[in-house]
C-alpha cells in the first residue's frame, strides 16, 4: 500500500512536471520542470530497487545535463516562444492524437498484459554487481562509448567556437 | 506491489509528453528537452523491464542512454549556439534554408 502511494505520488508529480514542460512558453520553465520530472523519476528507480540508477539518475541527467541546458538557455538569451500558423496546426492535430495513442497503449497495458508484481527491492542491484557486469560482460561496449564521448566532446568543440576562430585557423593552417 | 503495467504506462506517458513536445514547441531548446524527456521515459522501462526479470542488464542499458543523451546533449547545444550566431533566432520556423 505504501509502495503504491508513493509510485503514486511521484508519477503525479512526473506527469504533472511533464505536462508542464509543454505548457510552459518560456524554455527556462520547461528545463526547471524537465529537473522536475528527473528528480521524481529518481524516485521511482528507488522504488524500483535502482539504487545506483536513481544517483546517477541525479547526479548526471538533473544535474550535469539540466545545467548546461540551463547555461545555454542563459547564454543565447532565449525568450518566450511566438507561435505560427504551423504551430497551430501540430498544437490541434498533435495533442489530440497523442493523448487517443497513450489511452489505447495504456489501456492495452493494464487490461491485456497479465505480468507479475514488482516487489519494493526485489532487484538488488548494487553498485559492486553493477560494476563487475560494467567491466566485465558489457567492457567492450563500455570502451566504445568512451569514444563516442570523445568524438561528441571534440564535436562539440569545434561546432561552437565562434567563426572568426574558425577562419582564422583555416588562414594559418 | 505495484503490477508492471503500471510503470509502463507511466512510461509511455512520459513518451507521449515528449513527442507532443516535440510537435508543438516552436523553440529549439525547448524542442531539445522534449527529447531528453523522450529517452527519460524510455530508461523508466528499462528499468521497470530489470526489476521484472531479475536482470541487471536493463540497468546497464540506462548507464549507457545516459551517457549517449550526455553527448547528445553536448553536441546538440553546440549546434543551437552555432544556428543562433548565424542566424539570430531560436525559432524552427524560421530555420528553413540548409544555406545561410
Amino acid at each position: 500500500m505504501l509502495h503504491l502511494a508513493l509510485f503514486s505520488l511521484f508519477g503525479a508529480i512526473c506527469v504533472a512536471g511533464a505536462v508542464n514542460l509543454l505548457v510552459q512558453r518560456h524554455p527556462i520553465n520547461s528545463a526547471l520542470s524537465l529537473v522536475v520530472v528527473m528528480g521524481s523519476l529518481a524516485g521511482e528507480y528507488l522504488l524500483l530497487g535502482a539504487e545506483f540508477v536513481a544517483a546517477i539518475q541525479v547526479i548526471v541527467y538533473a544535474g550535469a545535463i539540466m545545467v548546461l541546458f540551463i547555461f545555454v538557455i542563459m547564454l543565447l538569451n532565449a525568450g518566450v516562444e511566438e507561435h505560427t500558423q504551423g504551430s497551430r496546426v501540430a498544437l490541434l492535430i498533435g495533442v489530440p492524437g497523442m493523448v487517443i495513442g497513450t489511452v489505447l497503449v495504456a489501456w492495452v497495458l493494464v487490461a491485456h498484459s497479465g505480468t507479475q508484481e514488482v516487489a519494493l527491492g526485489a532487484l538488488p542491484g548494487p553498485p559492486k554487481t553493477i560494476g563487475w557486469l560494467l567491466f566485465h560482460d558489457y567492457l567492450l561496449p563500455f570502451e566504445v562509448t568512451s569514444v563516442l564521448v570523445l568524438i561528441a566532446i571534440m564535436g562539440a568543440v569545434v561546432l561552437a567556437a565562434p567563426a572568426r576562430s574558425v577562419q582564422q585557423t583555416k588562414r594559418e593552417g | 506491489m505495484i503490477p508492471l503495467s503500471y510503470y509502463l504506462v507511466l512510461s509511455g506517458i512520459l513518451f507521449a509528453c515528449g513527442v507532443t513536445g516535440f510537435l508543438i514547441k516552436r523553440n529549439i531548446i525547448s524542442i531539445f528537452m522534449s527529447i531528453e524527456l523522450m529517452l527519460n521515459g524510455v530508461n523508466l522501462s528499462f528499468v521497470a523491464f530489470a526489476a521484472e526479470w531479475k536482470a541487471l542488464s536493463g540497468q546497464i542499458f540506462v548507464f549507457f542512454v545516459m551517457v549517449v543523451a550526455a553527448a547528445e546533449a553536448a553536441v546538440g547545444l553546440a549546434i543551437i549556439i552555432s544556428v543562433f550566431r548565424t542566424r539570430e533566432t531560436l525559432n524552427v520556423d524560421q530555420v528553413n534554408l540548409l544555406k545561410l
